[in-house]
């Protein structure tokens, strides 16, 4: 599995000092919500280890998270596919094609069963014709490629949970749908923030092992926290100042977007710490409502986008997040009940939603829990 | 007479198989099949039309953008609703930042490997890759010592055993040219790209939030407040950071990008005879001035070049663009034999390829999930090659001085650029026209901002009371792999019909009911195959068109009330 010179000899030809590559560890240690003493540990680790073999498989896809990884910064993409891995198959950007590519594929799966990591994006259709590659079908093959793989990471709401390809006729699913005995690992977000990707690539590298999950085995580090209570427009929230029209003076001024639809009250994730682009910004700093994209089946309970969550006001800084979390969940569902009626792809994904609530084990107090809701949403705010 | 296939066709969005009939070392007859579909027809019914964008925007995540704006655009038009010059200014921002970015990306990562091979690099001295670029551009990263330290980057690599991205490569192919030296400065460029992508994009983080998929477009405007004295808005300070990128972006283009164009269209200047495919070159146009509707300041003109006619445009009626489905897998209500138009269309999809696992398709039956759109019956090339022609026959002076500089400096004459090179140039030429208005339209930002006009929504068709009872809308955007347009059906606030026509279905269509091949099918015919287990040439043509394969599988579109869709499955087995 890990092959050749350890990464810092690696960046040492290159010149990258080792005041950097502790710098690349430190950022490491605190995406991954781990005490700054953590960074010497990764640090010793990744000195240690060789270069893992990387399998990324793409099936119903936009090519969003893809795109995603190309934008990260630490460490850029040339380092994780020159230096940090053995990125061995990647449909966007790998140099060979056809059979050849294949069989960078099909050689990982053989010589290396349990060992290598796979990457998923892109939903998975089972009926027949809808996705082939090299005339195989998608499910025959992310059967094979995640099946044997040491661990799987599904990354973007349509590996995680099928996303908005779930609600059209060819009813892609989820990797966890199609291959129920891979250890797999939820990246949801449209796309997946490469922060956090990096990040899980890294704690497996250095502890052997993936990060603690949450009930929809995605990172707690990065899905463990409402928006709201993260977002830099909170106060604004607790003092009832809000932006009532596009390019108002509220607007201008950086005030609450809970009027316009915002969805931060009723999605966790820490896009407003992490942020995208090296740190550049996230949706609801550039001035739009969250649309909260890393929340479960969000196509189906985040939308109307521009409408308001009901029952949010009213509650003010004396209340806990969490309970404005699951006050408003109760809203979302009866929104996108009366959406749903009489669609039958939706009610399938209800259904689902429903069943992935039932599957999963308790991993917040019993008593901060509504099981009413849980019942009927399967959102992640119940945790 | 050899049978071949390249499935999948990779350093492409999507998923795209290629099979060929080879005789005599050359192409003789090919076909190229969308082998995805994603067919998000029923969700978009009903919603508020507000939010098509974020729905269309999810088509696809290398044209990031490029579907959020043909979307806003279309049910503006539908609506009546008119941005304020500072939204189209944003839009122009985001829109032409996306296409420079794309066009780079294209270049090196996903179509520069067809022509440079990275192992040879490891034999070039770094001392004369060093005079090579200093002869070829004043880029500052062009040091012997420079070179060296990606040469020993590459050598560790390799002596890795362990390629990564480059395992599966055809190192040693007898097609590639380029020395020892070319090779290393193009892979030193290649990393260097990745570098660059990363860092430009972060334009789009400005304004948007983040890059891909951007969240800040409104029916009606941009999320992006604008004021110059508040800090949570584009101020001075963002406006600063933006020039910078802007900056780094152009300096790239015109050290780098263009220069290294020139250079493999010198090496390769064979390709210039190779992969001309129809001879009929269609835009929508845009880069104006103002609205959407102002198409007299287009940059780009709208129009249409037939039979590679210069002497003249003629102009593009939306009302002759169809969509066929005779060799496509999907249905027609009237039968498949019949030609829709968009605000019409259907997508009934219905597979009858082979069950899998399979070795080749029925070619001679239904064989992609692209459709075939045709102009009046006609194929028609899309994309920068077709941008390039349509505005130089319109006589635009800076695409004309551009092209006519470019052919004199390369030795060439105006038919080298219906090719495999021509296209590759016109997507350089044309970075560079675009890129050099980004600092223009950024300009005109800040001079609104200081002047007090601060705004960016047209806020009086918010409420979707005041739009008509039922509107038609037609949105149309050129992106980088050519003309975009998005139909959309309105009814009382919500979507009723909703039809995208792709660049890459235009370009990369399967035959029609007239037996028409599209414009790869036909620009692959004549492509030389020295190996037919290595298709190499192939590649080069293919990419030429920078497909884009989950764009061009229809995958949004609402159905019309009361017709009920299903998905038909009948294998044959």
């Amino acid at each position: 599995m890990f092959v050749g010179q350890t990464l810092p000899e690696r960046l040492e030809e290159r010149g990258v000092t080792r005041r950097a590559f502790m710098s690349f560890c430190g950022v490491m240690a605190a995406t991954l919500a781990l005490p700054a003493s953590y960074r010497t540990a990764i640090a010793e680790a990744l000195m240690n280890v060789r270069r893992p073999v990387l399998i990324w498989r793409e099936f119903q896809d936009c090519a969003g998270n893809s795109e995603s990884i190309l934008r990260s910064p630490h460490p850029d993409v040339a380092q994780l596919v020159l230096e940090t891995l053995a990125w061995n198959y990647h449909e966007l950007i790998m140099a060979g094609a056809g059979e050849q590519a294949e069989a960078m594929s099909t050689q990982a799966v053989r010589d290396l069963k349990g060992e290598y990591i796979a990457v998923i994006e892109g939903a998975i259709p089972t009926g027949e014709g809808f996705c082939t590659i090299g005339g195989r079908s998608a499910l025959d093959l992310v059967r094979e490629v995640a099946g044997n793989a040491k661990a799987t990471l599904a990354v973007g709401a349509c590996a995680w949970d099928g996303g908005l390809v779930a609600l059209g006729p060819t009813g892609g699913q989820g990797v966890q749908d199609v291959v129920p005995g891979a250890s797999v690992v939820n990246l949801g977000g449209c796309p997946h923030n490469p922060a956090n990707t990096v990040a899980v690539l890294v704690h497996y590298l250095t502890f052997g092992e993936m990060p603690a999950l949450d009930q929809y085995n995605r990172p707690l580090f990065a899905y463990g926290d409402l928006i709201h209570d993260q977002c830099e427009r909170r106060a604004y929230f607790d003092a009832g100042l809000f932006v009532e029209e596009w390019g108002d003076e509220g607007h201008r001024n950086g005030y609450c977007l809970y009027k316009m639809g915002c969805k931060g009250p009723s999605a966790t994730f820490n896009c407003p710490n992490v942020r995208w682009n090296d740190g550049t910004s996230w949706p609801v700093e550039a001035g739009h409502n969250c649309i909260a994209c890393a929340s479960h089946e969000f196509w189906t309970n985040a939308s109307p986008f521009y409408e308001a969550l009901p029952n949010v006001e009213g509650f003010g800084a004396d209340v806990s997040a969490q309970t404005v979390g699951l006050a408003v969940l109760g809203g979302v569902a009866a929104l996108t009940a009366a959406h749903a009626v009489g669609k039958g792809v939706q009610g399938a994904a209800a259904r689902r939603s429903l069943a992935a609530a039932n599957r999963a084990p308790a991993a917040a107090p019993a008593d901060t829990a509504d099981p009413k809701q849980k019942e009927t949403t399967g959102d992640e705010n119940q945790d | 007479m050899t049978r071949i296939k390249i499935d999948p066709v990779t350093r492409i969005e999507g998923h795209l198989r290629i099979e060929a009939e080879v005789s005599g070392g050359k192409v003789t007859e090919a076909w190229a099949a969308g082998t995805m579909f994603r067919g998000i027809e029923t969700i978009l019914e009903g919603r508020d039309a507000r939010e098509a964008w974020i729905w269309a925007q999810r088509i696809c995540g290398v044209c990031t953008t490029v579907h959020a704006i043909a979307s806003v655009r279309a049910v503006e038009d539908a609506v009546g609703a008119t941005p304020p010059p500072n939204a189209e200014l944003i839009r122009q921002l985001i829109a032409g930042s996306q296409l420079v970015h794309d066009h780079v990306i294209h270049f090196y990562h996903l179509h520069a490997l067809d022509w440079v091979d990275i192992v040879d690099a490891l034999k070039a001295s770094p001392a004369s890759t060093a005079s090579l670029a200093q002869s070829i551009s004043d880029w500052p990263l062009s040091s012997t010592s420079y070179f060296a330290t990606v040469q020993t980057r590459i050598k560790t690599l390799a002596d890795s055993g362990q390629l990564s991205l480059f395992a599966s490569g055809y190192w040693g192919h007898p097609a590639y040219r380029l020395t020892p030296e070319q090779n290393l400065l193009m892979v030193a460029h290649y990393l260097e790209a990745l570098e660059w992508q990363r860092d430009v994009i972060r334009i789009h983080a400005v304004f948007g939030g983040k890059n891909p998929h951007p969240q800040t477009f409104l029916v009606g405007g941009m999320a992006s407040p604008v004021d110059p004295n508040s800090p949570q808005a584009i101020n001075p300070e963002s406006i600063d950071f933006l020039q910078q990128l802007i900056a780094t972006m152009d300096t790239f283009i015109a050290q780098v990008y263009l220069p290294d164009a020139l250079l493999l269209a010198s090496a390769y200047a064979e390709w210039t005879r190779i992969g001309g495919a129809t001879r009929n070159f269609l835009t929508y146009g845009g880069y104006g001035k103002g609205p959407v509707s102002d198409t007299a300041t287009y940059l780009f003109p709208r129009g249409i070049v037939r039979d590679r006619d210069l002497s003249r445009v003629d102009a593009m009626d939306q009302d002759k663009i169809t969509e066929q489905v005779a060799r496509s897998w999907y249905t027609y209500t009237a039968g498949d034999s019949v030609a829709l138009r968009p605000p019409d269309g259907e997508t009934n999809p219905a597979y009858t390829g082979p069950s899998t696992p399979y070795e080749w398709l029925e070619t001679d039956q239904k064989y992609s999930w692209l459709k075939a759109p045709r102009y009046g019956g006609e194929v028609m090339e899309v994309g920068p090659l077709a941008r390039l022609v349509v505005a130089y026959a319109s006589g635009v002076s800076e695409v004309k001085s551009g092209v006519d500089r470019t052919l004199l400096k390369l030795g060439l004459e105006m038919p080298a650029l219906y090719s495999v090179i021509g296209r590759i140039v016109a997507r350089a030429l044309e970075s560079q026209i675009v890129v050099d208005r980004l600092a223009g339209w950024l300009d005109a930002l800040q001079q609104n901002m200081y002047s007090g006009d601060l705004r960016i929504a047209d806020t009086t068709k918010w409420d979707r009371s005041s739009w008509p009872k039922s509107a038609l809308g037609f949105g149309p955007h050129e992106v980088p792999r050519g003309s975009l347009g998005h139909w959309v059906e309105i009814s009382d606030g919500a979507i009723k019909h909703y039809q995208a026509v792709m660049p890459t279905t235009w370009n990369a269509s399967p035959r029609d009911a007239q037996g028409q091949p599209g414009p790869y099918e036909q620009a692959l015919v004549g492509t030389p195959v020295a190996d037919t287990t290595r298709p190499l040439e192939l590649l080069r043509t293919v990419h030429s068109f920078d497909p884009c394969l989950a764009c061009a599988v229809h995958v949004l579109d609402a159905e019309r009330a009361g017709e009920r869709r299903r998905v038909t499955v009948a294998p044959r087995r």
